[in-house]
């Protein structure tokens, strides 16, 4: 567990947990990226609108700590092109199919007591989970 | 525009919190669900640091009449569990595995100047115009 760093992983935590409150408080919407970027094709006018102010905001967060910080992030190189393209076509494709991802079922379903979200959080983790051993472990 | 700058506020928060837990790294992800690896358990933290905020604030604001800047909370009015929740969280979670990447963190490397996440969230993309139609279809 060298890798461990948890007071970073619970205070960055803390500051997702804050955004999503923020978005709830203000304007009574759930912080679920994959629903955001969805809507970007599928949504109009004000439904549009703070979907792609949500996702600047974002990019402009990440942005600004790699200007603060450009050590601390080192990006991946050589990773197998095509575990990236079909990953990400399944991650796509369940995300829409089962209503959200990491952020919409894992942390505001799940802060709200949702059944659906919960069961989500834990089909998807489990796959996750098998998905890794069975790519680093099996073959 | 008071909600706009609400929302970019929020994003902006949401990348923040992903860049300080790390979570915009795939390998910290990855090191998260190889349990029975070198197993970095950050994640979990991650999502008890959100939790531990979100689970109070949500109760605490779903008692308010409304929200501060609308006219109602959007929440979606589903409760029951079904087939394409669990399956498609199932495949979710596939890619999430081959990748180490979820939406939000694929949606901010792109900020990062991520050759890799580009592709990523094209495939993305294309998962979600796949599903439109196969849910369109059935």
């Amino acid at each position: 567990m060298q890798n461990f760093t948890p007071v970073s992983a619970l205070l960055g935590g803390a500051l997702i947990g804050i955004s999503t409150l923020i978005l709830f408080w203000f304007i009574g919407r759930i912080a679920g990226i994959s629903s955001m970027m969805s809507g970007l094709l599928t949504a109009s006018g004000k439904n549009r609108q703070w979907r792609l102010a949500f996702l600047s905001g974002l990019l402009i967060g990440a942005a600004i700590w790699q200007w603060l910080y450009p050590e601390s992030i080192s990006l991946r190189h050589d990773y197998p092109l095509s575990l990236i393209l079909c990953g990400g076509f399944l991650v796509g494709f369940g995300t829409r199919l089962g209503s959200g991802c990491t952020s919409g079922h894992g942390i505001c379903g799940m802060a709200l007591l949702s059944r659906r979200s919960i069961f989500a959080t834990l089909t998807f983790m489990s796959s996750g989970l098998l998905t890794v051993y069975l790519i680093r472990h099996a073959f | 525009m008071n909600i706009l700058i609400l929302a970019l506020l929020s994003g902006l928060v949401f990348g923040l919190g992903l860049s300080l837990s790390q979570m915009v790294n795939p390998d910290k992800v990855l090191g998260f669900l190889d349990i029975s690896g070198n197993w970095d358990p950050s994640l979990a933290l991650v999502m008890a640091g959100a939790l531990t905020i979100a689970m109070p604030g949500f109760h605490w604001i779903r008692r308010q009449p409304k929200p501060l800047l609308d006219n109602e909370f959007h929440l979606t009015p589903k409760n029951q569990l079904d087939k394409p929740l669990l399956f498609g969280a199932a495949l979710f979670g596939t890619g999430w595995g081959m990748t180490g990447y979820c939406p939000g963190p694929a949606f901010a490397n792109l900020a990062l100047g991520n050759q890799e996440a580009l592709y990523m969230v094209i495939s993305i993309y294309a998962g979600f115009s796949a599903a439109g139609f196969f849910s369109r279809k059935n």
